[in-house]
């Protein structure tokens, strides 16, 4: 394995820092299938050849369903497995996340956004909120649903998503788009970290299907499958209270100058770094404004929107779809201000100036 | 023409770069943005990486900033570098009042016509036919674009290139320093 030698300042594009963050983090497995505009994932993986240093797998699977099923089975055994795609390669993926949410076996999507619906067109679009946060997948479940805004949070993030998906059980999405993952910024990459051994999945993952049991272990059974209406209410309810835990517990936001804010603008991803921009330009023009850029779209940061609800005069989200987030926010402000709404879809983003402009609409 | 200065502190510049694909444009933002990364500064590099790859017109948006980057997508820019007509109309109006415009006349057939903003004009296109090297084609042009507006210097590329290409490659850098030096000679001022 190469040394922590290589954490200068390095330019990637979002993509490229995802792959190169998945071996450096001690992943185990990667199995995907190209689409644009995520192809560099792959790509990447394919020229940095991580099987020959850190032994990480690193596959093309026959199709997103394939991918995602590779995902469970992995997961299933305790390794540290991940899939990327775009919007409608992540719609075929649907069923086996669901399965995975059911059997509480962790794994990571990187989900790099196009304009949809359908097969849409390949620039970049945030209208797969819903897909990730409410799910395509059957039942009651939810996925830890992380969005990067830089290229670095690309690769931080890859790292948090290890972690949570793992102290979990849960199945962890990066919801990025085709800016973030195709732009390139500077970016520090991680130092390496050596993938776990079996003995420390033993431990670690007591839960896992290795066939790797501690001596006197019952089997492992991984399923979803459970006949008895009872039970799998059980089993519902047991989920209802990690998920109510993971919301106490794991809710990320930024707050840029909401302290004296009379306006704020809720944005993610993409739409945050444009809406900043317009943040920014009337802060100089005397106008106090702020951001509160949600980092976990779920959990989803209700609290501190609800007092940003009450202490300002009206909340602008901005999405690059026709408003999907913006229900969110509307149900976390509860009425306290009004909400607005600013967005483009189908691979138009909203430019700066759009943002600016609404937003003095809304302030006169 | 009299030497430009421009403060290299606290300075922002936004820059599009329009072209055909195959001319180099995006490898070009690539070398400014790593030149910046030599000077220390925030860099962002963003492509249209639509149908627009695969033939047609390419254009890659470089932010060089001392502070954070907001928006690596923009709707006006500071300089606009342009190689064919098609660019030249869409990013004409974009550019910001006292911005630059850079073209190579070889691909433009009416010139641009603001007179609020400064225009130069680089024939990179046939400097490069005259060294019979093609491929130095948009290190022209970065030479003129570093003479007009001093974002970097060019030792700030070479040692990007020197980051930024396997060390396989490293014998063309002084290929492309030469052109860029070159490049800082042939521009000129046009209003």
């Amino acid at each position: 394995m190469k040394g922590n030698n290589e954490q200068d300042v390095v330019l990637l594009k979002g993509n490229e820092a995802i792959a190169k963050a998945a071996y450096r983090y001690g992943y185990d497995a990667f199995f995907g299938y190209p689409i644009t505009p995520q192809s560099e994932v792959l790509e990447t993986l394919a020229i940095d050849k991580p099987w020959e240093t850190t032994g990480m797998v690193v596959l093309q699977a026959e199709s997103e369903v394939a991918s995602i099923n590779m995902v469970y089975a992995a997961g299933a055994s305790g390794k540290c497995s991940m899939t990327s795609s775009s919007s409608p390669g992540v719609a075929l993926m649907q069923e086996g996340i669901s399965f995975m949410a059911g059997c509480g076996i962790p794994g990571l999507i990187v989900s790099v956004g196009r304009g949809g619906p359908g097969l849409g067109t390949i620039q970049p679009g945030q209208a797969d909120y819903n897909q990730a946060v409410y799910g395509g997948g059957n039942g009651d479940y939810h996925c830890i649903v992380l969005a990067p805004a830089s290229v670095q949070e690309m690769a931080d993030f890859m790292g948090l998503a290890k972690e949570l998906m793992f102290k979990w059980r849960a199945v962890v999405i990066i919801l990025s788009d085709g800016a973030i993952g195709q732009m390139m910024e500077k970016v520090v990459l991680p130092p390496y970290q050596p993938r776990r051994t079996d003995e420390e999945i033993r431990q670690q993952c007591p839960w896992a299907t290795n066939g790797l049991g501690l001596p006197g272990r019952k089997s492992n059974i991984m399923t979803s499958l459970e006949m008895d209406a009872p039970a799998m209410e059980q089993l519902n309810l047991a989920m209802e209270r990690k998920y109510a835990q993971i919301q106490q517990e794991e809710v990320r936001c930024e707050c840029i100058e909401t302290d004296d804010a009379d306006y704020v603008v809720v944005a993610y991803g993409i739409s945050a770094r444009i809406a900043q921009s317009a943040v920014q330009r009337l802060r100089k023009e005397g106008v106090k404004v702020g951001m509160l850029r949600p980092i976990t779209l779920w959990p989803f940061p209700e609290q501190q929107l609800q007092q940003l609800g009450a202490q300002c005069k009206a909340i602008l989200t901005v999405e690059a779809s026709q408003g999907q987030m913006v229900r969110d926010v509307r149900m976390a402000v509860e009425g306290r201000c009004p909400v607005h709404f600013y967005g483009r879809s189908g691979g138009m983003i909203p430019s700066p100036t759009e943002v600016y402009d609404k937003l003095r609409a809304i302030i006169q | 023409m009299p030497e430009l200065t421009i403060n290299l502190k606290n300075m922002t510049e936004e820059i599009i770069i329009s072209g055909f694909g195959g001319q180099g444009v995006l490898s070009m933002g690539k070398i400014i943005a790593y030149a910046g990364i030599m000077e220390d500064k925030q860099v962002s590099w963003m492509p249209a990486y639509g149908p627009e790859q695969r033939g047609g017109t390419a254009n890659v948006t470089v932010i060089i900033s001392d502070d954070t980057i907001c928006s690596p997508i923009l709707n006006e820019f500071d300089t606009a570098i342009v190689l064919n007509q098609p660019s030249l109309d869409r990013f004409e109006p974009l550019v910001k009042p006292g911005g630059t415009i850079i073209y190579d006349s070889y691909g433009i057939i009416t010139p641009p016509r603001r007179a609020d903003v400064t225009v130069y004009c680089i024939n990179a296109m046939e400097e490069a036919a005259k060294m019979s090297n093609a491929k130095v084609f948009n290190m022209l042009l970065l030479g003129g674009l570093l003479k007009v507006r001093p974002i970097a210097t060019v030792d700030d590329v070479v040692r990007g290139l020197r980051k930024a290409l396997p060390e396989r490659h490293h014998n063309l850098i002084p290929m492309n320093e030469e052109a860029v030096r070159r490049g800082m000679d042939i521009i000129r001022k046009m209003n």
